[in-house]
């Protein structure tokens, strides 16, 4: 390469002459370095959410491209505000969240408390725990199906071997009163790991001293407990939450291999019912106006936790 | 050994210990179902009560791969003999081998496309983010802040219109579509990682590199990349394994030439229902790599998951 002439001419310029010739300024890198990214973003991000804006005033249906497309204003928000399966799905997805972040919060902060006894091989047993988390939702959450059969599966076998019940009597997917604990129990399964491990990490950032400060004032353990541990943690706990919020406020692989929504609708969540309205029914406008409607709530709702998170961190 | 009272006591240890290991074994219980399905036949996969004890067999694997057809007891004796283990199988259930089946093809595209993605991620990610780290941008802050709220729509809500965008363009079901969408899904997860781990690298190195006469993209290439490596390669790990367990859009903007493997492996029917082992031998072999990758994976994984919000 050194053969080239124009490195022998930059090897024999001044290091600020050539700097001012070869190399542009910071400024025009920066632009050059986001620029890419900034664009892909838009492109893909942005202008499909203005288009989105757009369509929800109208009444387009993406499978008949040819019928002409008239705006009709506000009336697919007015119709979603009046739909009633609307709300039964938002009824839906607030069960499975508070169900889901209560679960994964207790049993979370549990396992990263005993993780953080540093008893031996803490560190191995930790990756094993965190194994499900990264895994393909929808094909794990297609084998769960399988363990969930009436009489064959795995989970109704041990249900059986514990309790005595028929294990051909319940059926967790098909039963209306059981399907949506089903989808609990494996997002539980699925992402306790996830609680458990930003836990552990409020748990190890408390230094030695506090306790040992705490130990010689003769605070009890249970006092130690709720006035340092606990306070210590809660960002660390609130963060995990706001993750878990958002991510289960948008379920819809798990949930669609598991039940797919049913039986007949006790488990379609706001995401399975936006997919059924827009890819199914093809009412491509009212489900473009649904689907602004779910993103400004979560978009507000994770804004007004961020701020109560940043207040409690500056406690 | 020094006494400290922050120490648990040894009997605290071996109750956490306990308690901490019962919880792992149960929660591997239905990770290694699926392994161990993946080596039942058929009918053992559904007998009652299920079976832990079996003799193990490739059925389900060799069922993943091959379409088989059933032919009568008479056509079946007038055959030569299988020339292979699989055939043996097939042959044992009164069917032979038709032909390869779909799945060695979703399976590369799942590959295609996580590898494309990933790539085209951290190239984008690793510029914008030593953007971010190093020079003054303008509303940086709120340009860092819009990366990350792209995050927060619901897949489904943007695929209403880049599945007309791309029917316009004529990406739908294309790798190209696939992996330009992966990336701009990645691209916030790349940007706020990299950014973590290139803050972490002292200025001085490029400054002192400037003053030798590097151009700024000489400092870049020479100094701050190298230096940046593991942190490169724990975010690259990151994306292709989201990429790899995608599934709404995947299974909405894809159907044939571009599927990959998630869409496709809950629909993998055997004769008479749906053939378990096969189901179980896709899903391990689609799960293997992301538990190999998570094991080493495991000092920055928290970072990862949590954008780099929390380091540990």
């Amino acid at each position: 390469m050194s053969g080239k002439t124009i490195d022998r001419v930059a090897s024999a310029t001044p290091a600020r002459v050539a700097r001012k010739v070869k190399g542009l300024s910071d400024r025009a890198i920066a632009w050059i370095f986001v620029g890419p990214t900034i664009f892909l973003l838009l492109a893909v991000n942005i202008f499909p959410l203005i288009w989105t804006i757009n369509l929800s005033f109208t009444n387009f249906k993406a499978n008949r491209v040819n019928r002409a497309v008239e705006y009709i204003g506000l009336r697919n928000y007015e119709r979603i505000l009046g739909d009633s399966d609307i709300w039964l799905s938002m009824q839906a997805t607030a069960h499975f969240l508070f169900w889901t972040l209560f679960f994964q919060v207790l049993i979370g902060f549990t396992l990263a408390w005993l993780i953080n006894k540093k008893f031996r091989g803490n560190d191995l047993w930790t990756t094993i725990i965190v194994l499900p988390m990264m895994l393909s939702p929808a094909v794990v959450g297609n084998f769960w199906t399988f363990l969930y059969q009436p009489q064959i599966g795995l989970f109704n076998y041990v249900v059986s071997f514990f309790t005595g019940v028929d294990p051909s009597s319940f059926d967790m997917l098909g039963s209306v009163d059981l399907a949506p604990w089903s989808i609990v129990i494996v997002d539980t399964w699925m992402w306790t790991p996830f609680v458990m491990l930003i836990c552990l990490a409020g748990l190890r950032s408390i230094p030695d001293y506090i306790y040992e400060a705490a130990e010689i004032d003769r605070a009890s353990k249970l006092r130690q407990f709720f006035t340092i541990t606990i306070p210590m943690v809660l960002p660390f706990l609130m963060l995990a939450v706001l993750f878990r919020g958002i991510e289960n406020f948008k379920m819809f692989d798990l949930v669609v291999q598991l039940t797919g929504g049913g039986p007949g609708s006790v488990t379609e969540m706001a995401s399975i019912n936006l997919k059924r309205e827009a890819f199914e029914k093809w009412r491509t406008g009212y489900s473009s106006a649904f689907a602004i409607i779910l993103f400004v709530t979560v978009f507000g709702l994770a804004s007004i936790y961020v701020k109560a998170l940043n207040k409690v961190k500056e406690r | 050994m020094s006494y400290s009272i922050t120490e648990p006591s040894s009997r605290q240890k071996w109750v956490a210990g306990t308690l901490v290991i019962t919880y792992a074994l149960i929660t591997m219980v239905p990770l290694l179902w699926i392994m161990m399905t993946s080596f039942k036949t058929p009918p053992d996969s559904i007998s009652y009560p299920p079976k832990v004890m079996y003799q193990p067999s490739l059925e389900g694997y060799v069922n993943l791969f091959t379409t088989r057809t059933r032919v009568s007891p008479e056509k079946l004796a007038s055959l030569p003999p299988p020339a292979n283990f699989a055939e043996e199988i097939v042959r044992n259930r009164d069917m032979v081998i038709a032909g390869p089946s779909k799945f060695g093809g979703r399976f590369l595209n799942s590959v295609i496309i996580g590898f494309g993605s990933t790539f085209l991620s951290i190239f984008l990610g690793t510029l914008a983010a030593y953007a971010f780290s190093r020079f003054k941008i303008p509303l940086a802050d709120d340009l860092l802040f819009f990366i990350l709220s792209t995050r927060m729509m619901p897949p489904i809500a943007v695929a209403i219109p880049i599945f007309l965008m791309y029917r316009k363009l004529g990406l739908n079901d294309t790798h190209l579509g696939m992996i330009l969408l992966y990336t701009a899904v990645n691209i916030s997860l790349a940007v706020w990682l990299l950014k973590g781990f290139i803050d972490e690298i002292p200025r001085e190195y490029e400054e002192a590199a400037l003053i030798d006469g590097y151009t700024r993209f000489q400092a870049f290439y020479k100094v701050v990349l190298p230096q940046a490596a593991t942190g490169i390669a724990s975010t690259a790990i990151f994306c292709l394994i989201f990429a790899w367990n995608e599934y709404a859009f995947a299974v909405l903007l894809t159907s044939g030439t571009a599927q990959t493997a998630p869409p496709f492996i809950p629909t993998i029917i055997g004769v008479g229902g749906l053939d378990w082992p096969a189901i179980a031998a896709g899903a391990t072999l689609f799960l293997l790599p992301v538990m190999i990758f998570t094991v080493m994976l495991r000092k920055h994984l928290l970072r990862g998951i949590t954008f780099g919000a929390v380091r540990k």
